[in-house]
């Protein structure tokens, strides 16, 4: 039984939220509907255009320069995440042999074109997903969302949920710890040690939320919980998502890849 | 003549599952007095304390603050009146960030935002700990949680503060400066602990509960150095009170041990 | 089992997305109607509580791998299937951003297939009608192992049509179901296990907690039922039909929007390119029954894969099901739709 290394990084990027950039200093609205759109973009590429997609990597790469963020972490994370992706992926070059194009005498299969440009649009989109938390607290996102009208009993869910997250982590941590310390490498029933890890950490769980909830009560809590407003819009949140917008169309009905090359070619000759 | 600000008489309580844990407490405390809450584990410290504000309500006897008894009606009102600090603070940091966990009462209170964060800034001045208003409560230290925990019941300018272990978790210097701060509040104040030696610096008075009965209540200074009682009590003298052999040297402090330079 | 935004189309996590914060919305309505107070720390830490669960990896014994609890039957039968599913959703929302499992866009289609289908459908149809005529320890496994796999497979069988309809991959239909169904029942069986021992467990330290309490945790009572299937059969509705009425509706904004995502090459010459999609989409449902896949490759020469049997007969078996269960949640749907009507 293994505790996901995983753990540490969500506190990691925690962390990286709290930074004072450009980026991060955008509203959570703007980042969030326009990190939305450009993934609507991405996948809306059809499966063996590969070149179009390339420019598209100027947004991530944006938002994890300009956001101070560590490329390390980001591309750990996605490598980490890519085992399904890659899976269903590598049947297209298994099952689509019709070659498309030869390349240095090389024949290359549709297949293998269309599974790279899932590879790519993966990163792309994770790349994206990674860097908008990276660079928009959580609390940020949550505001985001009420804001853009998710209801509140949600949002406030996640705010909970969030708070207690790594709370709940330590405490399952140590309890790993504890019982590997009694278990000398032997592996008995994992599964019924796990069940009753589960269970009382469960217990322990339900014990907290009624301490937590006579808290609440002790303050006079009624049913209602009031949040802060942070976040306004400014005329800087309105020109990035006019830009970045505008981009990503660009992008997508014009081919610049080829344009640029054939100019290149050109000017070569 | 101060008047009383908390009685109990004659308070019972039973858990559901049928445990008797108070058999029948009474003491009265006047307004502005310091009281220290001890005993052993199990001896009802916690159960004793919930039934100050509401928390639970005795089977039998009656608590009042001031002139309110305390029943199912009163309870509300009874919890504005009564700020209570949990024993651990994660379970009273529930909020996304410092300001909102301190204004979480005042909120409840019904004040105007003006009013709320007039009151937020004072109590989290109060613990020292106005800087860190837009942290949240996952990135604070244990002994910063403390602070922060009490600054959320100050804000609701309580009459009585009622406190579990405050410094259970804490580290020599954030448990001096938490004795530091309590010995500053004017409130009425009522704390459980464990730490003698925290009682003994804080509280005028103290109070030993064994098996859900008052074993002792009198002056803190008179009772914390009674070694006799203390250990009928399964409990100890305060550590600072206790003969230490250092090197050969045998010493009884009397307030404190100094610093430097420990003389024969 | 999580969806990717790489394998998605727009069309495909837009309308997921669509439904799941409907059913959001949904479930946070009937929750606000008479919330318990008590619920709001509940949830959170209980949310916590799955995400911390999730990250134990367990070998699961005799195959040597290992794998980690889901939880929304847990969730749903801890706090009732509208509390759970938005535990679920959150936890999922979490991950998503924090672990990139998937992606933003799949995130619509991922709290679907990992919430709607335990927390709405094998909750309340199989879990509780098998426990509710005695909440034994035995009975409690038996509900909880068969809801937990048949929620499984509803889920991944969503996920399997979720990318064929997005056309990115080039598996075929039968390959996949192959794939996924059997380690799916698996994975299933373990966790249906698991979540059945943590309730008989639990039950002995504190019962309350495990036992079902009226009001909003009980979906059994017929009027909420009804409303359920209603919603479902809706959602159903949507993503088979509603597009193209209301592409008719509105062509031009709509059209428009679509094209500049699309690009114009790619949308076929029609005048409507919503429609164009929709059939794209029924015609590839229809693939279910007798159909060979239609592909640039000619994968019916390799004689290695699955015969036509089995594909026709699993996909057939599965799709049967599918189908049954729409027409008898339509059936419901409409009869209180009629019976509303004549009230008034």
């Amino acid at each position: 039984m293994t505790f996901d290394s995983e753990y540490f990084n969500i506190g990691y990027l925690d962390s990286l939220s709290y930074k004072d950039t450009f980026v991060h200093r955008l509203d959570p609205r703007v980042k969030l509907l326009v990190s939305f759109v450009f993934i609507l973009f991405v996948v809306s590429f059809p499966k063996y255009d590969l070149s179009g997609l390339m420019p598209f990597f100027i947004y991530p790469v944006f938002l994890l320069t300009a956001g101070d963020i560590p490329l390390r972490v980001i591309a750990k994370k996605v490598i980490f995440v890519s085992p399904f992706a890659l899976f269903i992926g590598i049947f297209n070059p298994l099952f689509d042999t019709s070659v498309l194009l030869t390349l240095f005498g090389i024949p290359i299969t549709g297949g293998w074109i269309s599974f790279l440009s899932i590879i790519v649009k993966f990163i792309l989109t994770v790349s994206t997903a990674l860097l908008l938390i990276a660079a928009t607290s959580f609390l940020g996102l949550c505001e985001a969302l009420e804001r853009l009208k998710l209801p509140r009993v949600f949002v406030i869910q996640l705010l909970f949920l969030y708070r207690y997250l790594f709370v709940l982590l330590e405490e399952t941590f140590r309890m790993l710890r504890a019982k590997d310390a009694r278990s000398f490498g032997k592996r008995g029933s994992e599964i019924k040690t796990f069940k009753r890890l589960i269970s009382i950490l469960l217990v322990r769980t339900v014990e907290r939320a009624e301490r937590i909830y006579q808290a609440m009560l002790s303050r006079g809590f009624r049913g209602e919980i009031r949040m802060l407003r942070r976040h306004t819009l400014r005329v800087q949140d309105f020109l990035f998502a006019l830009f970045s917008v505008s981009l990503f169309y660009v992008f997508r009905h014009y081919n610049i890849v080829s344009i640029l090359g054939e100019t290149l070619g050109r000017t070569l000759r | 003549m101060s008047h009383h600000i908390l009685e109990l008489k004659d308070v019972h309580f039973s858990y559901p599952d049928g445990i008797e844990a108070l058999k029948g407490i009474s003491f009265r405390i006047l307004h502005g007095e310091s009281v220290g809450l001890t005993g052993a584990n199990g001896s009802g410290k916690t159960t004793l304390l919930m039934n100050l504000n509401g928390q639970l309500l005795p089977t039998k006897g009656g608590v009042s603050i001031g002139e309110i008894p305390l029943n199912k009606k009163t309870k509300q009102e009874i919890k504005r009146k009564v700020g209570y600090v949990f024993q651990r603070p994660n379970d009273q940091l529930f909020m996304p960030t410092v300001y909102e966990d301190v204004a979480f009462g005042p909120v409840n209170l019904g004040l105007t935002p003006e009013q709320v964060d007039e009151r937020v800034k004072s109590a989290l001045e109060t613990v020292g700990c106005l800087h860190l208003s837009h942290r949240p409560p996952h990135r604070l230290s244990e002994g910063q949680k403390n602070a922060v925990a009490i600054a959320t019941v100050m804000a609701m300018k309580p009459d009585i503060l009622v406190m579990d272990e405050p410094a259970s978790n804490l580290d020599p210097k954030s448990r001096r400066q938490l004795i530091n701060l309590l010995k500053r509040f004017e409130h009425t104040k009522i704390i459980a602990s464990h730490d003698l030696d925290l009682i003994l610096d804080v509280c005028e008075r103290c109070i030993i509960i064994k098996d859900g009965k008052i074993a002792a209540d009198g002056p803190a200074e008179e009772i914390l150095l009674n070694k006799t009682l203390l250990e009928e009590n399964n409990l100890e003298l305060p550590l600072s009170r206790q003969n230490v052999i250092y090197k050969g040297l045998n010493l009884k402090a009397t307030k404190a041990i100094p610093e430097k330079g420990l003389t024969t | 089992m999580h969806m990717a935004d790489a394998l998605l189309s727009p069309a495909v996590g837009g309308t997921f997305w669509a439904g799941s914060i409907g059913a959001i919305a949904y479930a946070s309505r009937k929750l606000r109607e008479n919330l318990d107070d008590r619920l709001i720390p509940l949830m959170g830490v209980l949310g916590a509580f799955i995400f911390a669960g999730q990250m134990i990896n367990f070998t699961i014994p005799g195959t040597g791998s290992s794998g980690h609890i889901g939880g929304g039957m847990l969730l749903a039968v801890l706090l009732g299937p509208y509390a759970g599913f938005l535990v679920i959703a959150s936890v999922l929302t979490i991950q998503a951003l924090f672990f990139a499992d998937g992606g933003l866009l799949a995130l619509g289609a991922n709290i679907w297939n990992l919430g709607i289908y335990p927390c709405f459908i094998a909750y309340p149809l199989i879990y509780r009608a098998i426990v509710r005529n005695g909440n034994t320890p035995r009975r409690t496994i038996i509900a909880s192992v068969l809801s937990v796999v048949i929620g499984l497979q509803f889920g991944a069988f969503s996920v399997i049509l979720q990318t064929k309809i997005s056309g990115i991959t080039e598996l075929p239909f039968g390959t996949f179901l192959m794939l996924m169904l059997p380690i799916h029942l698996a994975i299933g069986m373990v966790e249906g296990f698991i979540t059945a021992g943590v309730v008989n467990y639990v039950r002995t330290l504190r019962p309350d907690i495990v036992e079902n309490s009226e009001g909003i945790k009980v979906l059994s009572s017929g009027s909420s039922m009804k409303k359920i299937v209603i919603v479902f059969s809706v959602f159903a509705i949507l993503t088979g039909g509603i597009f193209s009425w209301f592409a008719s509706t509105y062509p031009d904004g709509l059209e428009w929007s679509i094209e500049k995502i699309y690009g114009k090459s790619e949308v076929p010459e029609r005048q409507n390119p919503i429609s164009g999609i929709v059939s794209k989409i029924q015609k590839k449902t229809a693939i279910l029954p007798d159909y060979s896949l239609p592909s640039t490759s000619k994968e019916e020469e390799k004689p290695s894969w699955p015969a036509v049997d089995t594909i026709t007969s699993l996909s057939g078996l599965l799709g049967g099901i599918m189908v049954l269960v729409v027409v008898v949640i339509f059936g419901i749907g409409m009869r209180v739709l009629r019976k509303k009507m004549r009230k008034t």
